[in-house]
């Protein structure tokens, strides 16, 4: 920080080296990833700013989100007699459903979209495991069993849209550092009703499609369970929901607002408080619809950049 | 140690460890297995006599274990059977490399010998096909845990041991040929899809 109230340099560890090492610069972009953005501001403390630079409204590290996961895959035995041909690249079966309740009255807020998976992909290690430990037994029909299912499993992801809550966030860890001695962030994440509801609605459409289309919903309890299938079983949530962070869309940590006191960033990805600090990754916006956060990355990546150009040539950056 | 051998170590733990968690939904990529499957064909081209030399099981385990994953997967009419696929060879190679399978696959190994000289007073090579049958169906089953719960790790034992088969089945070159794949070519022409009867 300069005493005039704007950022004058970015330090950095040369890794090979291990030493320190210092870039003046006339502005500051900040762009590496929601978490690791809010990291970078929360350690970057100085007597202006004991909470980390630009951090006066004190938000940097809230409002983190991630996409709301839910996972079922079904067994349809009418695609045994698909006729074999060259899966590769396929991958998502062709297949994508965007939200179709928009408008309609639902139990939960937002949306969420599914994809399909499937196929005869090359098989790997651990592809007939299910089959085998759900046909069990051996010999030349446990064989047949594993070939004939063959691509015959369609997978079905939901991904939908969280709500911010306040006790889902990020902060630096008071104990643990980094090798370079530089503090971690440390998690806190509770998916709240809303996004419960949404995963409980994505199951049963699931579940509702596959039974429908005449397949069977592979998982569940099994018929006779081990005491290893038991503790998975009670381990399971309910609705079966991604950890935190597991669908890598995580954004909002370092979000833009008109309002200065709740807000770190203006509608440019200025920081309010450093007029020649700016963001641009998924760490500005604090609601993403249930798709992938790249685009509306790069769209105020755009923005921010066009602006900072016509501030620099203005004089005012 | 050279990279070569820090490499084929991490490979065989990630693919072992791969064999502990299995699941459908974690599938690891048939190019590991097929690393597994090179070392071991590597390995039998420069023996003598060409012969796969067992790193974890002994010499009278390792003709059970080939006896086994021959009564898991057996040759058919479309396909060899288990052991024209590699499979002893791939499963000793990755018990070698992993505590958590040596414990599940030698534990359940030496119950089987046990078992066979307690009740039929000789090893299970040795016994009849019946005698092979019967101890087998006792622990193929996992419903055969309800009845007798000391049959929990012998069972835990032959659902290890039939995952494993089936992975190396499926990742060799015949049983690759057996399921019909059809990828991993160069396309020189894009015929479409292929007719659906009935559609």
């Amino acid at each position: 920080m300069g005493s005039n109230g704007l950022a004058e340099a970015v330090l950095y560890i040369d890794k090979a080296t291990g030493s320190e090492q210092r870039v003046s610069a006339r502005s500051v972009v900040v762009a590496a990833s929601a978490c690791e953005s809010a990291r970078l501001l929360l350690n970057s403390r100085s007597a202006q700013f004991p909470n980390g630079i630009a951090n006066s409204s004190g938000v940097v590290g809230r409002y983190l989100t991630d996409s709301v996961g839910s996972d079922m895959t079904g067994y349809f035995p009418q695609l045994e007699k698909m006729p074999a041909h060259n899966h590769d690249g396929v991958g998502g079966m062709h297949l994508y459903m965007p939200w179709w309740r928009f408008g309609k009255q639902n139990d939960f807020l937002r949306g969420y979209h599914i994809e399909f998976g499937g196929g005869r992909d090359m098989p790997g290690v651990g592809w007939f495991n299910g089959v085998c430990e759900d046909e069990e037994g051996y010999g030349v029909g446990l064989k047949q069993k594993c070939r004939s299912s063959y691509g015959t499993y369609i997978g079905f992801s939901g991904r939908g849209e969280m709500i911010p809550n306040e006790k889902t966030f990020c902060e630096l860890d008071p104990s643990v550092k980094d090798k370079w001695g530089i503090p971690v962030l440390r998690f806190h994440w509770q998916w709240s009703e809303n996004e419960l509801k949404m995963a409980r609605d994505m199951q049963t459409t699931f579940r509702s499609i596959i039974e429908s289309a005449g397949g069977t919903v592979l998982g569940g309890p099994r018929k006779y369970p081990l005491p290893k299938d038991k503790a998975r079983e009670a381990a399971q949530s309910d609705p079966p929901i991604s950890e935190g962070g597991a669908i890598i869309h995580e954004l909002g940590t370092v979000r833009m607002g008109n309002d200065a006191k709740t807000s770190v960033l203006n509608k440019n990805c200025q920081s309010h408080d450093v007029k020649n600090l700016f963001v641009a990754d998924a760490a500005p916006f604090v609601s993403n619809p249930d798709k992938n956060p790249t685009l509306t990355i790069m769209a105020l990546s755009w923005k921010t950049s066009e602006y900072l150009l016509d501030q620099a040539k203005k004089g005012e950056i | 140690m050279t990279i070569e051998s820090v490499s084929r170590r991490a490979l065989l733990k990630s693919l072992s460890m791969g064999a502990v968690a299995g699941s459908v939904l974690r599938v690891i990529p048939m190019q590991a297995a097929e690393a597994a499957h090179h070392m071991i064909a590597a390995e039998k081209a420069d023996a003598k006599g060409g012969a796969y030399i067992p790193k974890y099981f002994d010499a009278h385990q390792y003709k059970t274990l080939q006896s086994l994953c021959e009564t898991i997967f057996p040759a058919d009419a479309d396909a060899g059977g288990a052991i024209e696929a590699g499979a002893p060879e791939f499963i000793d190679l990755l018990t070698s490399e992993n505590t958590e399978l040596q414990a599940t696959l030698g534990g359940g190994m030496k119950w089987l010998e046990t078992t066979c000289s307690t009740r039929n007073g000789k090893a299970y090579l040795d016994c009849t096909a019946e005698q092979q049958k019967a101890i087998l169906d006792q622990i193929a089953f996992r419903k055969n845990f309800e009845q007798d719960p000391a049959l929990l790790e012998p069972i835990e034992f032959f659902i290890l041991l039939r995952n494993m088969t089936a992975d190396a089945f499926f990742t060799s070159k015949i049983g690759i040929k057996y399921l019909g794949y059809k990828g991993n070519t160069f396309l020189t022409e894009f015929p479409g899809c292929p007719p659906v009867p009935g559609i």
